[in-house]
């Protein structure tokens, strides 16, 4: 391997990252043809007859005809579709568009999984949409604190432990003060594991991924605990209310869109305004500029007076806060009851959201779009019987974060100084 | 405040260095504050949750008794700890070589489902080759399981804390799959369960001569075996000295034409390989057959033993057991005191951030140590 001798602080050396990019797109370039031919031998020759999507309910305001398409001829233009792109991977090595034809790659894979699932039946495109969204959520706002953390260069692999502590406060406290008490002790709680998790890895330099597994498996044994030690017997406090979505008025009535973006719980409306601010928050304001200087190169933003400890404690006790509101989704936004280890992995998902998204709130927000999607497509398609094991489609989410993670890591680059304790000087 | 950090890690690095006293205070000391102190806070997590302090005494008790208080607390203990070190083993050597492998969990579960398929699939064959036969298996299962994570970060960079995570829950889905295939679930039977291990494959106990219900099994000398397996890999081979050199600086093993590709796949073949023999362990001396979540959250308690063993192979063992006596007891403890075991859970967790940050454990007790701001001698 030839390594130009470099400053020892970019660890990834230039030369490496271009074979490793080359190998990225020839990664990605198998991965699409694998797909194409999944299309054409699998799903094309299995589909007949013509598959209906659903795009409004027959109450909505506007309401919409169904979308008709025949299914053999559109898996087989899919499939087209998905071997030009990983050909062209293999010829133009992919270059600047590798993630984004991997991206159109799996979705077209996925609309032609669709296709082939719902062929000779009926399917309502924008019920799951609305589902996507919804269960984007946690994952969403788990990505959103991870990009906090991580822009100030601390790794938050707690983020789970996070969801599952705002989840367990969210249904305690709002079963005795009502939604907004327990949303707000959630954010409170939330805010709290995001101070301690600084308070280990910036005051007490902890190893920040063994910090983050403590923080895990800390939140876990003890709200176990307390479900099994409190919940069994008192059942009044694991019972609290739920946010009901609400309509918009006008744009919810929109076809498609409406019901999707504009007839949702608080959480919905909440993360889309956190995203807005976030981003303006890191990008936009004086703040926000010596957040990223300090995750980029702490030492220079030490010189020029940002005080780095406490730059750090504040952005990822504010990540901790929005993971403390992303786990109030899972009691309040849905079933309004706790149960043990309920998030089951979103807070991992969430990070790899964050990874997909490019340490961008907008990017982690669409990235958990995508595992919302896989979410939703496999409690839908359970629905329409497809032959395929019910347990293998539950996979799903967490096989596409496998691909996602894998797939794109290699381009996208981390805030510098990311996962590196700083000692002052 | 920052300059006495600063003096601080300043001498912290010094000692390292120099070993001696405060290496007896990083491997002793702070170990034993730690328990100490997570004891402390699962008793104030007791009284907060509306335990009268009796009980909380009474649980204690119940815990030490459950842990050491008699030969089947022992046994129990044993038991439990044989799965706790084998896939701690696998974690401590890729912690080693700088992966953070959180799959030790899938990697059971893997391990053991291979374990009991050739348990049940072979069951004319005798003892002495079906058991090392399922026991192989369920090595290979678990190594076959890592090194999807290994490859994907050798090749692509995919970080592993993430894709094993990922391996874990896949595996779950994965094994309630497989326990209702027709092949594997247990003649008559609705439920996700697999057919029983022969006898033939099963580690026979050790102690059923004196009473049949003492449940420790061979596995104990298979731990035993690994221990030193794996401190002769860490330490005296040329792989073993390869994964540790990446694990300190990757760059520099780089640069020293240490492959780092073979090294991580290598690293996590290994550490699945243990933690599928921790999973076979499970199944062919403990349960008799493979159920939804068979591992029970020992791939998880594991990285704890692990880390609280500092990744050495003897410190794994000693740490496998106090976790295995906090787990037999734990279990005394709920029947007798009616707390419930997840409190253990909560222990072990406070008892690793205290290990892993030892300068919180100097910041709450400063008399225990060594003035660390003043000169040293």
């Amino acid at each position: 391997m030839s390594m130009t001798t470099e400053e020892p602080t970019s660890e990834t050396a230039a030369p490496r990252i271009d074979t490793g990019r080359n190998r990225q797109a020839r990664t990605n370039g198998v991965i699409l043809l694998a797909l194409a031919a999944l299309a054409a031998l699998v799903f094309a020759p299995d589909s007949s007859g013509i598959a209906t999507f659903r795009l409004s309910r027959p109450t909505d305001a506007i309401p919409l005809s169904d979308l008709a398409v025949p299914a053999e001829l559109s898996i087989q233009i899919a499939a087209a579709l998905l071997a030009f792109l990983g050909v062209r991977q293999f010829l133009r090595g992919g270059a600047r568009w590798t993630s984004v034809s991997l991206g159109l790659g799996l979705l077209i894979a996925v609309a032609a999984f669709l296709v082939w699932a719902t062929a000779g039946k009926a399917f309502s495109l924008t019920g799951m949409l609305q589902a996507t969204l919804v269960r984007a959520m946690p994952i969403a706002l788990g990505g959103l604190a991870g990009v906090l953390c991580e822009r100030v260069a601390v790794i938050n692999i707690a983020i789970e432990g996070m969801l599952l502590a705002g989840a367990f406060t969210g249904a305690l406290v709002g079963s005795l003060l009502g939604g907004i008490g327990g949303l707000a002790a959630a954010v409170g709680i939330g805010g709290l594991f995001g101070f301690i998790l600084a308070a280990l890895v910036v005051t007490y330099r902890m190893d920040q991924i063994i910090a983050g597994v403590v923080i895990n498996l800390f939140v876990l044994g003890l709200t176990s605990y307390v479900s099994s030690q409190i919940f069994q017997e008192h059942r009044f406090l694991n019972n609290a209310p739920v946010f009901r979505a609400i309509k918009i008025p006008i744009l919810g009535d929109i076809p498609v869109i409406g019901p999707v973006f504009f007839q949702q719980n608080i959480f919905v409306y909440g993360a889309i305004v956190m995203v807005v601010v976030a981003t303006y928050y890191l990008f936009h304001t004086r703040m926000g500029l010596r957040a990223r200087a300090v995750g980029e190169h702490p030492r220079a933003a030490d010189t020029l007076g940002v005080n780095v400890y406490r730059t750090r404690y504040i952005n990822v006790t504010l990540g901790g806060m929005v993971a403390g509101f992303g786990g109030a989704w899972f009691t309040l936004g849905s079933v309004g009851r706790f149960d043990e280890g309920m998030t089951g992995g979103r807070g991992f998902i969430g990070l790899a959201a964050m990874i997909f998204g490019r340490w961008h709130p907008v990017g982690a927000f669409c990235a958990a779009l995508v595992f919302g999607f896989a979410d939703s497509l496999q409690q839908k398609l359970a629905l329409l019987g497809v032959p395929i094991p019910s347990e293998f489609l539950a996979m799903a989410p967490y096989v596409a974060t496998i691909i996602v993670v894998a797939g794109l890591v290699g381009r996208a680059r981390p805030p510098a100084a990311d996962g590196k304790p700083y000692v002052k000087e | 405040m920052n300059e006495t950090q600063q003096t601080m890690s300043l001498n912290h690095l010094l000692k390292a260095q120099r070993g001696g006293r405060s290496r007896f205070e990083d491997l002793v000391v702070v170990p034993i504050f730690a328990v100490i102190v997570a004891l402390i806070l699962g008793a104030l997590i007791m009284l907060a949750t509306n335990v009268e302090p009796a009980r909380i005494a009474q649980s204690y008790v119940a815990l030490l008794e459950g842990s050491v208080g008699s030969l089947n607390a022992v046994s129990e203990t044993l038991t439990a700890a044989a799965p706790l070190v084998l896939a701690g083993l696998g974690l401590a050597l890729g912690f080693r070589a700088g992966l953070f492998n959180i799959g030790a969990e899938g990697q059971i579960l893997m391990g053991g489902m291979a374990a009991v398929v050739v348990g049940f699939s072979f069951s004319s064959l005798s003892p002495m080759a079906l058991l090392p036969l399922s026991l192989l298996a369920g090595a290979l299962a678990g190594a076959l399981y890592a090194s999807i994570a290994g490859a994907l970060r050798a090749a692509t960079g995919a970080h592993e804390v993430i894709t094993t995570i990922m391996l874990n829950l896949i595996s779950y889905r994965l094994l309630d799959y497989m326990l209702r295939l027709p092949s594997v679930q247990k003649e008559g039977r609705a439920d996700p369960i697999s057919k029983s291990v022969p006898e033939a494959a099963e580690l026979p106990r050790l102690l059923s001569a004196i009473d049949p219900n003492l449940r420790v099994h061979a596995g104990v000398f298979l731990v035993l075996l690994a221990v030193v397996v794996v401190y002769w890999i860490l330490f005296r081979s040329k792989i073993g000295f390869e994964f540790r050199a990446s694990g300190e600086n990757a760059e520099a093993a780089r640069f020293a034409g240490i492959r780092s590709g073979i090294v991580i796949v290598a690293a996590m073949a290994t550490a699945g390989a243990l933690a599928g023999l921790a999973g076979a362990n499970q199944v062919l001396g403990v349960l008799g057959r493979a159920t939804p979540g068979f591992s029970a959250g020992i791939g998880f308690d594991a990285i704890a033993v692990a880390l609280l063993g500092r990744s050495h192979p003897v410190g794994v063992l000693l740490a496998g057991l106090l976790f295995g006596a906090l787990e037999a007891g734990g279990r005394q403890m709920q029947v007798d005191a009616g707390v419930s075991i997840d409190l253990i859970g909560i222990i072990q967790a406070l008892i690793i951030v205290f290990i892993a940050a030892p300068l919180l454990v100097r910041a709450i007790f400063p008399w225990g140590f060594r003035k660390t701001t003043g000169r040293e001698g």
